[in-house]
């Protein structure tokens, strides 16, 4: 156990350095002088020698590189060069937000596969079950943003049920603020829900058919109690990984999602840093957005082999 | 052991009907045991149709603007009704297949043109090779495939070339993974022995006989990503950030639809409705030539 966990720890912090070269790298692609970015077009060439000289932006890359992953490792991303805030207290602002709409989601997503994929599994090739996956195909072909647009059309512009955009916080007004996140939070769970759904219901067929559930029938246990008790146990622990697989589809989804519903998350934040050209914002954010992905996967990782021991069997036969 | 089988099956049917069916008919056949997969191909086929011949197809100009019909509703003189500068919907729509087929056709043909060979040298050789195309790839994947698009966007410029890039670039990773898998298993069949037992150098055990036999795998992988590649297509052009206006693509005429939801809900309706239908048709396509390819479906 402990080699797998070594072994998992350092394949993570490969990816990580090769994510801040890839980020790296990429900013500087852009092509443009960032001295004239920051400084802005009415600079003179002092300023702009002033400038570059304050970031260092004429040493040779390496040293740039290192200087930049130094800071970055002690939680400073730089600012923002549009309004000058820092990019960390910035996304400390917006993050919230979207992990609040993210929760909401995954609920959603939750609420509707798991019933579903566990309906169609256990009625398989009924009517139920074609249902079921005609839907999880449309969730899978719908393009949210459409979606979204669709909901807004009929549950606010036409029956004026639930307010179209605007936000406001949790904590100021509870209700308010759910009543707003209720058509964001459906928008972005539904494809979730489609993904879930085949998941669920493909692991379950699969435990469905093995010897112990045959065993539980024999012993006379009704059809409630062994899907309930025995074979839902072991059919979710695929769906907890494929959840976490779809955070990065999450991340992605949530920046189309808020943009429509107008949500002050980080999605749209990450929208109107490439908009306005704010590098070191749009560095800061996909910088963050990537290793908040890689260590997601390290503890779904991680929880998977608790839960599942043949893993870290293998993993520690892998290692030695 | 697949000469075997197909012989038993000519067999069969040698024995249940006079006339000995060619493989065309065959598969045919068995094709059309799939209806919904069927109808699938259709549509796509259709949006083929559509894209190709544009400009014979559509009624309009879709770029026309028309001052004394701005924001009409579906009516004989324009089907799908008309947008915020008076354009033709439907045409509009017509001329955006084109954009939706190219960007989701050459993001994937992109895709696994890279992720193809790079996952063929990873798997084959293993070893150093290995370790560093997967750790590549492993922080490849941790961009989400919207924030990597996004951020490549951002470098390369908006346009629809740059998004094509950008999202094929995005679906890379995935290609490589599933070769370098498929080419695990099949480096150890006992063809390529057999092949190697021969003589055949590297490159020729590749190209001869590993490829040919993942190539159904790829194929099948590559259907169902290209509905991905057409709404990742769609949300960039919704975000501006990938086909810029005026030309008509079902991203942008839904970012304009956005404003008008009030009075004029159609501008919304048909883009949305294009993009989910072929979306959803190439889903049901690709799940119909996983099975009809899978060899023990007979």
């Amino acid at each position: 156990m402990f080699d797998y966990l070594v072994q998992r720890l350092a394949i993570s912090v490969v990816t990580l350095v090769v994510i801040s070269l890839i980020v790296f790298t990429g900013v500087r692609m852009i092509p443009g002088d960032p001295a004239r970015v920051m400084a802005g077009t009415e600079a003179d060439e002092a300023g702009l020698a002033e400038i570059r000289a304050k970031y260092g932006l004429t040493d040779p890359l390496p040293v740039q590189y290192l200087r930049w992953v130094g800071l970055a490792l002690r939680g400073d991303l730089g600012e923002s060069i549009r309004t000058r805030e820092t990019v960390v207290a910035t996304v400390a602002k917006k993050l919230p937000v979207t992990v609040e709409l993210a929760c909401l989601s995954i609920f959603v997503a939750l609420c509707i596969a798991i019933p579903v994929g566990v309906l169609s599994a256990a009625r398989r090739n009924t009517i139920w079950d074609y249902l079921a996956n005609s839907l999880s195909l449309c969730g899978l072909s719908v393009p949210s943003f459409w979606l979204g647009i669709m909901l807004i059309l009929l549950l606010s512009v036409r029956l004026h049920w639930l307010p179209a955009s605007g936000f406001v916080p949790l904590w100021e007004n509870p209700v308010g603020n759910l009543a707003r996140m209720l058509m964001p939070a459906f928008v972005l769970g539904a494809t979730l829900s489609a993904v879930l759904m085949r998941q669920t219901r493909n692991s379950m067929i699969e435990v469905l058919g093995a010897d112990y559930i045959r065993t539980a029938y024999s012993k006379g246990l009704p059809g409630r109690a062994v899907i309930f008790r025995h074979a839902i146990r072991n059919g979710l622990i695929p769906v907890v990984t494929i959840l976490g697989l779809q955070m990065g589809a999450l991340m992605g989804g949530a920046v189309v999602t808020e943009q429509i519903f107008v949500v002050p998350g980080f999605g749209r934040l990450i929208v109107e840093s490439v908009f306005t050209r704010d590098y070191p914002l749009v560095q800061g954010v996909v910088l963050i957005t990537a290793s908040a992905y890689v260590l997601i996967n390290l503890l779904v990782d991680i929880s998977y082999s608790l839960l599942n021991p043949r893993i870290r069997v293998k993993g520690a036969a892998d290692a030695g | 052991m697949p000469a075997e089988g197909s012989a038993v099956a000519t067999a069969a049917v040698a024995v249940a009907g006079d006339a000995r069916p060619t493989s065309l008919v065959r598969a045919w056949r068995r094709a059309a045991r799939r209806p919904p997969a069927l109808a699938g191909a259709a549509v796509v086929l259709f949006y083929v149709v559509l894209a190709v011949a544009a400009p014979w197809i559509a009624p309009d100009d879709p770029l026309r603007t028309d001052w004394s019909a701005i924001r009409k509703g579906p009516s004989a003189a324009h089907l799908f009704g008309t947008d915020d500068l008076g354009r033709d919907v439907l045409s509009r729509v017509i001329y955006g297949t084109r954009i939706s087929m190219q960007a989701g056709v050459f993001s994937i043909l992109l895709a696994m043109a890279i992720g193809v060979p790079a996952g063929l040298v990873a798997g084959f050789y293993r070893g150093i090779f290995d370790q560093l195309i997967m750790r590549l790839t492993d922080a490849w994947l941790s961009f989400p495939f919207l924030i990597l698009a996004i951020g490549l966007v951002t470098i390369l410029g908006p346009s629809l070339i740059n998004a094509t890039v950008a999202i094929g670039v995005g679906a890379t990773p995935t290609y490589i993974r599933l070769t370098r898998g498929l080419v695990l298993s099949a480096r150890e069949e006992d063809f390529v022995h057999g092949a190697r037992a021969l003589g055949a150098g590297d490159l020729r055990v590749m190209a001869r006989h590993i490829l040919p036999n993942i190539s159904s795998a790829l194929l099948v992988q590559a259907t169902v990503s290209i509905p991905g590649a057409i709404i990742a297509e769609a949300i960039l052009s919704f975000l501006g950030l990938g086909v810029q206006p005026p030309r008509p693509s079902w991203g942008t005429m839904l970012n304009a639809a956005q404003q008008f939801l009030e009075t004029a809900p159609w501008m919304a309706w048909w883009p949305g409705l294009a993009i989910f239908s072929l979306a959803l048709s190439f889903n049901l396509a690709g799940d119909g030539l996983r099975d009809w390819l899978d060899p023990k479906d007979y």
